[in-house]
């Protein structure tokens, strides 16, 4: 429906204004009038009369825009006098008057659009960080506290939880942990013979694959898919818990959310991520296998020949790490759902969060074990 | 106030709406006109707010036609779906408010949606929104998660209200608020339908809601529903209705709108 124009026509008579108004005063005309109201030359200290009589149509948006005139008129000393008003819309316009004015918010410009503001800024995320970095050292100990009284007491361990989550966390991640690994072998052995031959090293193609995978690249990207899937699925759960209000309503059950919730993903994912990693470097080192032969011609007894010429010690290092990743992506991800408030959007919010803070500690743990064991000169 | 002759503003026929094997209404028939406040009550599982959300569209019949504003809403386009979203306003039962916008900013969502408007006046109309529904000054720059649960459905109100829409579908809107809390509620919808002639068309388990702002009911019973004005079916033989009118909290209800009728000597019962 064309809304027909909305028209405000200003008057002289004598020792008075007359404002005419005709016409749908709608929200769909709102934003018209609103300009011709605001170009409108407000008089000062006179008689001004609003001659209603030729609105045909009037909703809350219409009438309030009267009211704002009327307001805006008698803030300038002038009398004001509405005439003529249909009286079916009479009610409108007491409604609003007794709704009172309210002052308009403003959405202020964010502060760190001036460069204090973005030093402040700076100096804001700095300090977040530090007293973040704290509450997950807290959080931490709690856990640990919590654990060890759980292995003191192991029958309070809730094995049917940790069954479940090793099933979601293990068993249904090992598709795409073995794919993924799979992959990563072929391409390591593919460019690793593809470099190695110009100067006649190809021979150690099969070394270069097994060492990368033993040591680093198995078990790291098993706790990056893990991290990726699910570190996020425990903030997401627990945060959502928060919202439900479920958490509260074990505390006055008399549960402790740490030994029901987060114990259980911990063992869980204690369990599951170094046996994703034994089978990633399988995968990994079958993939490399499989492109050493295609590439270079070398068969079952030369590869596993091959294969134990790197040193025994590369398998343990990248398993001894998978435990602490274990620990890194169920804490992370538990700590975060926990940071939850109110909102759904909070949730989402904090996901995003617990995967890229679980992806840094482990890339940063994992470059500290390395120095760690190449002081060791292992 | 509400015209019964004319043409009705949302009229259902042979609605059929089922959930895997489960028929929620069969043959539903169910007109609604300009003007009026109908309250939808019903059983929990009735499916009172299947019904609602059915005829604003987010649930799709098994047959069956809705017409509301004289469009076939299940047949037509998405340009006229458009026009008819302006002209309703719909309150969900917790609010439904966008969680990562203040709620000024939430109030301004339909209007930036569908009109090109300065900032400023976008503002100042989210500004006296906020205060016809009642709210206190300062609530326009909170977020819904810092809100009670009261002021969380004023905000949704305010929202559905945008527009300036004749249509307005409430689901509970008094459900989880104290009874002043309700008592005021009832009396804002009350005075906006006075006001600004909107249709109201409200799921409730309230039963002073019921009796304080509802010119007609509809009841959901054996998977049709009945239509009447409250002394209409006050007498239905039905035995759900009965009991739920007559149990004891029905009739405390009754009572005081009786003290209420008697004290004012008006008819508040239609309306007025």
């Amino acid at each position: 429906m064309a809304p027909v124009a909305a028209t405000l026509v200003a008057s002289q008579a004598p020792g008075s204004l007359v404002l005419s108004a005709a016409g749908e005063w709608l929200v769909t005309t709102a934003a018209d009038l609103d300009q011709e109201l605001r170009a409108l030359r407000m008089p000062t200290g006179t008689r001004v009369t609003l001659d209603l009589s030729g609105i045909d149509r009037l909703d809350t948006t219409g009438a309030w825009l009267l009211l704002r005139t009327e307001h805006d008129l008698m803030d300038r000393g002038n009398a004001v006098e509405m005439r003529n008003l249909r009286p079916n819309f009479e009610p409108l316009i007491e409604q609003l008057r007794a709704a009172g004015k309210i002052t308009p918010v403003r959405h202020p410009r964010p502060a760190h659009h001036t460069i204090a503001g973005f030093i402040g800024r700076i100096g804001e995320i700095s300090l977040g960080l530090f007293a973040r970095a704290y509450s997950i050292l807290g959080f931490f100990g709690i856990a640990s506290a919590t654990a060890l009284r759980l292995i003191l007491h192991p029958r309070r361990l809730r094995m049917t939880a940790v069954v479940a989550q090793m099933e979601q966390t293990g068993v249904n991640a090992l598709p795409i942990v073995g794919l993924l690994t799979f992959l990563i072998g072929v391409v390591i052995a593919f460019q690793g013979a593809d470099y190695l031959r110009p100067y006649g090293l190809e021979n150690y193609t099969v070394p270069l694959t097994g060492a990368s995978i033993f040591r680093e690249l198995g078990v790291l990207l098993t706790a990056i898919i893990l991290a990726g899937r699910s570190g996020s699925a425990f903030t997401a759960q627990i945060g959502t818990m928060r919202v439900n209000e479920e958490i509260d309503a074990m505390l006055t059950i008399g549960l402790d959310p740490v030994e029901v919730l987060v114990l259980p993903r911990l063992f869980a994912l204690l369990v599951t991520l170094p046996m994703l990693a034994l089978c990633a470097n399988f995968m990994g080192i079958f993939g490399g296998g499989l492109m050493a032969w295609a590439e270079l011609g070398i068969g079952i007894p030369e590869f596993l020949k091959q294969l134990s010429t790197i040193a025994p010690w590369s398998f343990w290092i990248g398993m001894i790490k998978s435990p602490f990743f274990a620990i890194i992506i169920a804490l992370i991800g538990c700590y975060e759902g926990f940071q939850v408030t109110g909102s759904a959007e909070s949730v989402g919010r904090l996901t995003t969060l617990s995967v890229v803070e679980a992806i840094f500690l482990v890339i940063v743990t994992d470059a500290g074990f390395s120095i760690f064991f190449s002081a060791l000169e292992i | 106030m509400a015209d019964y002759s004319g043409e009705p503003i949302i009229r259902v026929r042979g609605l059929v709406t089922r959930f895997g094997v489960d028929i929620i209404h069969d043959g539903l028939d169910l007109d609604v006109f300009r003007g009026e406040v109908l309250g939808v009550v019903g059983a929990s599982g009735s499916g009172k707010s299947v019904l609602l959300r059915t005829i604003i569209g987010l649930n799709r019949p098994i047959a069956g036609r809705i017409e509301i504003l004289g469009k076939e809403i299940l047949t037509n386009g998405d340009m006229d779906r458009r026009e008819i979203e302006q002209r309703w306003g719909v309150l969900f039962q917790n609010g439904a408010l966008f969680s990562s916008l203040t709620v000024a900013q939430n109030i301004e969502v339909p209007l930036k949606e569908y009109f090109a408007m300065p900032p400023r006046l976008m503002d100042e109309i989210a500004a006296f929104k906020i205060g016809i529904v009642g709210l206190p000054e300062g609530t326009g720059e909170k977020y819904p998660a810092q809100l009670s649960g009261g002021m969380r459905k004023r905000s949704g109100l305010a929202r559905a209200l945008a527009l300036d829409p004749e249509i307005v579908f409430l689901d509970e809107p008094t459900a989880g608020l104290d009874p002043i809390a309700a008592g005021d509620f009832d009396a804002l919808i009350r005075d906006l339908r006075s006001s600004l002639g909107l249709t109201v068309f409200m799921v409730t388990h309230d039963l002073d809601t019921l009796f304080a702002i509802c010119d007609r009911v509809a009841i959901l019973v054996d998977k049709k529903i009945r239509v009447g004005s409250l002394e209409e079916m006050l007498q239905d033989e039905h035995p759900w209705i009965q009991s739920y009118f007559h149990g004891p909290r029905g009739r405390a209800a009754l009572l005081s709108e009786a003290e209420h009728l008697a004290r004012s000597g008006t008819a508040v019962i239609s309306g007025v």
